[in-house]
């Protein structure tokens, strides 16, 4: 019997532990997750890229909805957890979901610090904590307008850099006489303030907020002495409160936050807690390092292993704005057993000093030039004598290894092994050293992947990326592409590339040219070269049917079971009394079971058995119908709505587009599969807007959509463009589909293709580029002479009928 | 039905079942027997495999799979399943039952006693 656990918040601590679990114990725990808000794990140190609009929510989610399907965790989202029953080991969230566990881990962050100055509850005062924030901040600065923003820490500064990105005047206000006291000294401090008002952001230090004024919602910020700041938004970031009242409610021992042992244990043994609101050694944290520390220490834990434990560590910060190059690290009060090493640069703006106590380095802070960062803290977290090395040791690694030295690697050569490389993960040059090393990796992704340095912040990808030229040597380039698969070392873009430049026409050759490391491939190259080559050779190529999985090999969709399903293509998604007469009688004749409705507007027949095939073919083929391809990476269906027809709110004529389209595109293989549709009105019926090309009908003519998704992952579509007649929206649509083909990788969605190449080159291409377009046009048209031949029509007259039909039926006598 | 032979010719324990011919290159076919079906495998180099058609995984019939080298994998979770033995060959665990085939010139011959 497996064990339940039972996770109270979805934050970043608990999901790196969960990640660790899984990698060592897949099978101990039934997982349950519950979650006051209503989403996955994401990143949130990255919502102040997604506050500046440099990045988008889905690019910082952490785990997808794909990863709790795949390891089985049912999650909870938006259920906040109201009570921990210890006696009946259970907890009840506040819409009465009851769940029992064996193991219970609290992981409920912390709550940003209020201050209760009058008005602090009128509309229009936020903090800075999730996703809701960022988006109500967003919301706000969509109106231009003044904000302010109460807190000069780390929190408050990011906040005022996005809202000023986001077009908002923005004014700090800040208890203390300098910024960021915390982590910085007065003088790096003054610095960054001369910065953020060189960009416009006005900073009052040493000013008290008195009130908050407003009628309803905020109309202004009064301060002690007097000022007046006119505001319709005040963003609180004045601190954060560890979230104990769980654990408190449920009597456990807490102090400023929930109390753990240095392994994660609550005073109840069965009880574990990580994250913001625990409190370990006297200490709460609040930078992912740390609570990732706790996170390798609770999977341990959990796993049986009692040895780990939780080990107090220093963290640097930087600040993550644009631009602000910014690193502190230690102790670096003035004192009189310490010196100090300053250097200023004032016409670059550069800052750094060094605090030494007997001669070690206790505290670093570099403003304006902060690549040498990590080589101090090394230098700063083992210790390090630095006696010799003193007189250059303020002008960083490449003084002091020996003078003007331009190699740019020669700064991560001379790291030692411990030196740590990504802060947020802890983790150091030997561990990615060695991944790389023993697990043959290859690019950036994998390595973030089994080492998960430069997975969070991101700001040391630099340094990991020079790592891996190092490790790799010139094998490795920073934007090279990962291989297909283990049969080569060539990505799909590169053998795409080639088949164009060396001619190749058939798969052997390939084999042969590129130097294939297998016979003949596997099943993840063999499909992908048979598109690559079907798509770049229309009637030259051959295509090879055992390179193709088992759906398009027998254009039916294999069950779990063995049977097959068959979808008809229904135009548009219109049928009439004929043809579903036809399919009854084909339903009555072969009996089969299951008969269904599809999300793409047509009918599937289920359970039908492999030999039945062809005659059912046979059958639907003489009512009209051909393969509907539900089963190919290659245009499926296009859904519309009944537009100017019938509806009263129609603009253009809906289905006649989707018609025509569906018969100009059909037979099409594409990388991944296509689904078009065309709404008649912004009402948008027929859902075009989360497809993978989709058009909306508006009065002055036709918006073109691509790069929708609605499975494992929810996106929206951009707009490709605006045009202003029917059959110039034709010949758009199937300009993109036709880019997409020759650039697609296989098995890559549109919107995955959209992303890495970019919105803009595309729109460059189809919307600005007429001569481009007509080609890609012309070169589609063409494949279409040869695609449009209905596979069902070509099996029912014989072809291929090995696929359907036994070899031979063995008499059972004979068998003994 | 016109290529499948309901009677086969015994030779010893060995049933013929068809010739190299009627399954295409790194392709598949099945043979019934009883209530078992024997999926027959040619690969790149024409040899000749037979294994029961059901995936160690899931029980699919792996012959709906895709073969290369002397191997093919199942298409509904992408087991890769040996064709010479029937394990599983990577991380994962299982195996199906192998069956020896002999060749006579282009003709295949089964045997039903397991290897
Ligand atoms: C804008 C911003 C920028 C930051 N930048 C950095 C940085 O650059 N570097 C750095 O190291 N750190 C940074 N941090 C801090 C870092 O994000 C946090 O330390 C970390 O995310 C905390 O993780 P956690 O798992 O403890 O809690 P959280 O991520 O806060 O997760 C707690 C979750 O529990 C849920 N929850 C609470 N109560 C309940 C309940 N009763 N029932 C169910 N669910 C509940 C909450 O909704 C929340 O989703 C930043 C934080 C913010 C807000
Ligand atoms: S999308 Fe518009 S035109 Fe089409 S059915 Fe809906 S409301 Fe009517
Ligand atoms: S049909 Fe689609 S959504 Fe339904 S179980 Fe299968 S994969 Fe999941
Ligand atoms: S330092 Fe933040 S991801 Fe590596």
């Amino acid at each position: 019997m497996k064990q339940k656990l039972v996770i109270i918040g979805n934050g970043m601590a608990p999901g790196r532990a969960l990640e660790k679990l899984f990698d060592t114990a897949p099978d101990q725990y039934d997982v349950t997750i519950f979650n006051a808000e209503n989403r996955v794990n994401y990143d949130r140190i990255m919502l102040s890229p997604v506050l500046s609009g440099e990045k988008k929510f889905e690019d910082i989610i952490i785990h997808g909805d794909g990863w709790y399907i795949k390891n089985n965790v049912m999650l909870y989202k938006g259920h906040k957890v109201t009570n921990i029953d210890r006696v009946k080991k259970q907890v009840t969230s506040e819409h009465g979901e009851v769940a029992d566990y064996d193991k219970l881990v609290i992981a409920t962050g912390s709550n940003p610090f209020i201050i209760p100055v009058p008005g602090h509850k009128l509309a229009g005062v936020l903090s800075y904590r999730d996703l809701d924030d960022v988006t109500a901040m967003m919301l706000a600065a969509k109106a231009r307008g003044s904000a302010v923003v109460i807190g000069g820490g780390l929190l408050g500064l990011e906040a005022a850099a996005g809202l000023k990105e986001q077009g908002m005047d923005v004014t700090v206000v800040h208890l203390m006489p300098t910024l960021m006291e915390r982590q910085l000294d007065p003088a790096a401090g003054y610095m960054l303030e001369q910065e953020l008002e060189s960009r416009g952001i006005k900073v009052l230090c040493g000013a008290n907020t008195k009130e908050i004024a407003g009628e309803s919602k905020v109309e202004a910020v009064h301060l002690d002495d007097g000022t007046v700041i006119p505001a319709s938004l005040v963003v609180m970031a004045v601190g954060i409160r560890p979230n104990n009242w769980l654990a408190q409610d449920a009597g456990l021992e807490v102090n400023r936050g929930i109390v753990v042992s240095d392994n994660m244990q609550t005073s109840d043994p069965d009880i574990f807690s990580l994250g913001e609101c625990a409190e370990v050694g006297g200490v709460c944290y609040g930078l992912v390092a740390p609570l990732y520390q706790m996170a390798n220490v609770l999977a341990a834990n959990l796993t049986g292993d009692k040895d780990a434990k939780f080990v107090a560590q220093d963290t640097p910060t930087r600040l993550k704005v644009t631009g602000i190059n910014l690193y502190s690290a230690g102790d670096f009060a003035d004192g009189d057993d310490r010196e100090e090493i300053v250097f200023r640069d004032a016409s670059s703006g550069v800052y750094k000093r060094l605090v030494i106590k007997d001669d070690k380095i206790i505290g670093v802070v570099l403003y304006g030039e902060a690549a040498d960062g990590p080589w101090f803290f090394e230098k700063l977290k083992t210790s390090e004598d630095i006696s010799e090395i003193r007189d250059m040791l303020i002008f960083g690694q490449n003084a002091v290894l020996g003078g003007a030295n331009v190699d740019p690697l020669a700064a991560v050569t001379a790291l030692p092994d411990s030196a740590e490389i990504c802060g947020c993960n802890g983790i150091c040059k030997g561990d990615i050293v060695t991944a790389i090393n023993e697990k043959g990796l290859t690019s950036l992704g994998e390595v973030r992947a089994h080492t998960k340095a430069s997975a969070s912040c991101g700001s040391c990808t630099g340094l990991v990326e020079q790592l891996m030229t190092l490790t790799l040597g010139n094998s490795f380039d920073a934007n090279a592409i990962q291989s297909m698969c283990p049969c080569t070392d060539l990505g799909h873009s590169e053998v795409r590339r080639l088949i164009k430049a060396k001619d190749i026409k058939s798969i052997p050759q390939l084999m042969q040219e590129l130097e294939w490391k297998t016979s003949c491939g596997c099943v993840k190259c063999r499909p992908a070269l048979n598109y690559y080559l079907v798509a770049d050779w229309p009637g030259e190529y051959v295509d090879d049917y055992q390179s193709r999985f088992i759906n398009e090999r027998v254009h039916a969709n294999i069950q779990k079971d063995g049977t097959y399903s068959v979808i008809p293509r229904m135009w548009g998604g219109y049928t009439n009394s004929k043809e579903l007469r036809a399919i009854a009688d084909v339903v009555d004749k072969f009996n089969i079971p299951t008969v269904k409705c599809t999300g793409g507007q047509r009918i599937d027949m289920l359970g039908i058995k492999k030999q039945d095939l062809p005659a059912v073919w046979e059958d639907l083929g003489k009512a009209g119908f051909v393969s509907g391809h539900a089963y190919a990476k290659g245009l499926r269906t296009v859904k519309t709505c009944v537009g100017t027809d019938w509806c009263r709110m129609g603009t253009q004529d809906s289905t006649g587009l989707g018609i025509k389209l569906e018969k100009m595109m059909w037979g099409a293989w594409t990388p991944a599969k296509l689904k078009l549709a065309v709404s008649g009105c912004p009402r948008n019926c027929s859902e075009a807007t989360c497809k993978d090309i989709g058009v909306i009908c508006v009065d002055s003519g036709y918006d073109i959509h691509f790069a929708g998704a609605a499975g494992l992952d929810l996106k929206a579509t951009v707009v490709l463009g605006h045009v202003d007649s029917e059959a110039e929206t034709i010949i758009h649509i199937i300009a993109l589909a036709q880019m997409y083909r020759e650039q697609g990788h296989y098995l890559e969605r549109i919107y995955k293709w959209a992303d890495r190449v970019g919105i803009d080159e595309i729109k460059a291409q189809i919307m600005d580029n007429a001569e481009q377009r007509q080609t890609y046009y012309d070169a589609f048209i063409f494949a279409q002479t040869f695609a449009q031949v209905d596979p069902w029509d070509e099996r029912v007259s014989g072809l291929d009928k090995h696929e359907f039909n036994p070899m031979a039926v063995l008499e059972l006598e004979a068998a003994q | 039905m016109s290529d499948s032979n309901t009677t086969s010719v015994m030779t010893e324990n060995w049933v013929q079942i068809g010739t190299v011919n009627d399954i295409p290159l790194r392709g598949a076919r099945h043979v019934h027997m009883g209530d078992k079906t024997i999926a027959i495998f040619r690969n790149a180099d024409n040899k000749i495999f037979a294994l029961e058609d059901k995936c160690p995984h899931g029980g699919c019939p792996i012959s709906n799979g895709i073969v290369h080298d002397n191997s093919v994998t199942c298409p509904i979770h992408n087991w890769v399943i040996s064709l010479e033995t029937g394990e599983a060959l990577g991380a994962d665990e299982g195996q199906t039952l192998a069956f020896p085939v002999q060749m006579n010139g282009d003709k295949i011959l089964l045997s039903l006693s397991l290897k």
